[in-house]
């Protein structure tokens, strides 16, 4: 889970970027409008806190020189609260899609990022969001080289969305394909489950909860890149199992490759208090949102020195083996519970919905 | 966690399993009313390591499927036609009403929250003093106390736009209505334990007198589940018939008098429709006269039709046990939680959902021609 530090590096963050002195303290309808406003808007201070050789052109778009092969990505950001326990939009924004490039097997370098703010927005909030955005692309090493700012009239949207696409390098020992999942491959994730989901669950209005869990968000794409260095093409596939969780992921990979999954129900690592949060919710955390993890599968042979690398690489400690791909009910994953019976784990339906009783 | 995974303990699960395994001589069938048990015996794999003497059939413990379809359409119209604020528990949502669901009245614009606490709702009326807030009140006794409770808050902040739409639902009327269809052939019960933490086991006696069947008041976490259906099963093949409380950690006999005297004080016993099945006598809970300004079916007039149910749907015979959800030719093909028929296909606590995400035996019905 998080740890307690988050906080404290947001605070260095915003103590190391004051915001500049404005004339304006909340967006309006005028700082989309391509005109006097969104200059001094983007001149405040928004085109130096994302300063590199290609945004400091202020040109139209981004003229990239790249080589070999490249992963492309494109994700947008929705989530409410936009400020949530452990990180805020903006960060999430960035390790989306760098984490989304990982999971490629690619090394990001270049995003653009675009907003659609609501009006009213306070000003200390967009640039809350843009620091952390900073912070984001210099811990994952990568470029914010386009961008694009729209505002919309109050009611028509939600605070803030970001879009940001992404392009990455491909690692050169990098060969991610589903179709290379086989009989005897072992499942491993990254860390604890559903850290992210509930984290934003204690904040949603009308479900507020008294907890200290943190939200996971951060790049993996340097434990990923260290993986690909050493392990290269016994890393069969990586997923991001963002929404719809770890069951969502791996049931679309039962299908897909027609292959069963088997995962043992006592070696997925959830945190204490996030277990309790769930069972409390009526929330199984196969089924929340992750962020800050990842599942890779892997050829079995080696599997374990995979889990003994990465346990040693920060945020990764509680990496482990949860399952294995089989040869048996083909399409479909089956989880042997706790005591030891067994059920079938299926995609998720619609949202998770908490429970009466 | 603390009194949770010693209730999930794999080598206990395995002693009480050896244990049914010794003691069965034959065939039983034995309901467990609530659907929380049912979702918990699925999920862990319990219907898969029982000895195949034992068939557990599925009750209608669901509160969210038996909640009738017109107040569903009722809750809708109210949030969509009196621009009310309706406050639901998350899995009632996405139940279908007549023309609707909950979710989908959410999408196309009326003012529908998910809450946890009716409480929150009674906040929400603060908060908001020029809209009527209404709270779905579904349920069976467990959640009752907190609904009457709500009612009292906002009575004594002197709210006068607050109510709720009260659908309770009772369970051992629900036993009775189970035992006396015809078709029935359940030999023994697991009482809800959470519900019997609020009420007690008292009422389950004259049930036991009359039918002739054992009833175990059973908690939720699979050592419970398996040390419950032990009981039942050791009563069964000994020819007993008796109440027996294996959720002792959490139920007293009495039950707990405070909430009960909370729930009487909002509320009194009434007949009730319950979805797919019927009207029950004296099966669940409406608002007393003296607090009839929070109750939503008195305090605003609707007038809309009561439409029949879908006929296509079997969940009152699913859920008095007569049938499995796999035995209905609409499971997994025409019926699915994106696009459900009934309501024990939505309801996370619904059977033919459980089914449905856990057991696997959708493929199978996929494979089959309808």
């Amino acid at each position: 889970m998080g740890v307690a530090s988050n906080n404290d590096k947001k605070i260095q963050m915003r103590l190391s970027c004051p915001m500049p002195k404005l004339d304006f303290d909340v967006i309006t309808l005028g700082h989309g409008s391509g005109g006097l406003l969104t200059h001094r808007l983007l001149n405040s201070g928004v085109f130096d806190l994302l300063k590199n050789d290609w945004l400091d052109e202020h040109h139209d778009g981004a003229m990239l020189k790249l080589e070999g092969q490249t992963a492309f990505t494109s994700d947008s950001f929705v989530v409410s609260p936009i400020f949530f326990p452990g990180g805020n939009i903006g960060e999430l924004a960035v390790n989306g899609t760098v984490n989304d490039l990982a999971m490629c097997g690619a090394i990001p370098q270049f995003l653009s990022l675009s907003f659609i703010i609501e009006e009213g927005l306070p000003m200390q909030e967009f640039w809350d969001i843009l620091v952390a955005i900073k912070f984001a692309c210099e811990q994952a090493g990568v470029q914010v080289v386009t961008g694009d700012t729209k505002v919309v009239e109050r009611g028509k949207g939600d605070k803030i969305f970001i879009n940001t696409t992404g392009i990455g390098r491909l690692h050169p020992r990098a060969n991610i394909h589903t179709s290379r999942i086989k009989a005897g491959d072992k499942i491993i994730v990254s860390g604890e489950l559903a850290t992210h989901g509930m984290a934003i669950m204690s904040v949603r209005e009308g479900l507020e909860f008294e907890t200290t869990i943190e939200s996971d968000t951060r790049n993996v794409n340097h434990i990923v890149q260290a993986l690909l260095d050493e392990f290269g093409p016994a890393i069969h596939l990586l997923r991001d199992p963002t929404r719809g969780g770890v069951a969502t992921v791996l049931a679309e990979i039962a299908q897909d490759t027609q292959l069963g999954v088997e995962l043992s129900q006592q070696h997925i690592p959830v945190d204490e208090q996030v277990g309790s949060a769930c069972e409390i919710l009526g929330l199984d955390p196969l089924y929340v949102a992750n962020e800050g993890i990842f599942i890779a599968i892997v050829e079995g042979e080696v599997a374990e020195e995979v889990v003994e690398k990465m346990r040693l690489m920060a945020h990764c400690e509680q990496a482990c083996v949860i399952g294995e791909v089989v040869e048996g009910h083909p399409g479909q994953v089956v989880l042997i519970s706790g005591i030891g019976g067994k059920r079938v784990v299926s995609m998720l339906v619609g949202e998770q919905l908490p429970r009466i009783c | 966690m603390k009194f949770l995974s010693e209730y999930r303990d794999p080598a206990l699960a395995r002693r009480y399993l050896e244990e049914i395994k010794k003691t069965v001589t034959r065939p039983w069938t034995i309901m467990e009313v609530c659907g929380g048990q049912t979702h918990s015996l699925v999920k862990n794999g319990i219907l898969s390591m029982l000895p195949e003497e034992i068939n557990m059939v599925h009750g209608p413990g669901c509160p969210v499927c038996v909640t009738p379809l017109h107040l569903i359409d009722k809750a809708i119209y109210l949030a969509e036609e009196k621009g009310a604020i309706l406050c639901s528990f998350g899995d009632m949502l996405r139940v279908p009403g007549s023309q609707k669901s909950l979710l989908e009245a959410k999408a196309k614009g009326a003012d529908i929250r998910i809450l946890y606490s009716p409480l929150e709702a009674v906040k929400l009326a603060q908060q908001h003093p020029d809209r009527q807030v209404v709270f779905f009140a579904v349920g069976f006794e467990t959640t009752a106390p907190a609904n009457a409770l709500s009612v009292i808050h906002a009575h004594r902040l002197g709210l006068n736009n607050y109510s709720i739409l009260a659908s309770h639902v009772l369970v051992p009327p629900a036993i009775e209505a189970v035992m006396e269809d015809e078709e029935s052939h359940i030999q023994g019960f697991l009482a809800a334990g959470h519900v019997c933490t609020i009420m007690g086991t008292l009422e389950y006696y004259p049930l036991v007198e009359r039918f002739k069947v054992p009833i175990v008041v059973t908690g939720f976490e699979p050592v419970d589940l398996l040390q419950g259906i032990l009981m039942t099963v050791k009563q069964l093949e000994s020819g007993e018939a008796k109440v027996e409380n294996q959720y002792a950690r959490m139920v007293r006999e009495e039950g707990n008098p405070r909430a009960q005297e909370i729930i009487y004080q909002v509320f009194e016993v009434t007949d009730r429709l319950w979805r797919g099945m019927e009207v029950i006598p004296m099966s669940g809970y409406q608002v007393k006269e003296a607090f009839a300004e929070y109750d939503a079916m008195r305090k605003f007039k609707v007038n809309i039709p009561e439409v029949p149910e879908n006929e296509d749907c079997m969940a009152g015979e699913i859920m008095k046990g007569i049938k499995k959800p796999y035995e209905c030719p609409h499971f997994g093909k025409k019926c699915s939680p994106e696009t459900p028929i009934g309501a024990p296909m939505v309801s996370s606590e619904g059977a033919c959902a459980a089914y449905y995400h856990f057991s696997g035996m959708v493929n199978q019905a996929k494979e089959q021609p309808a």
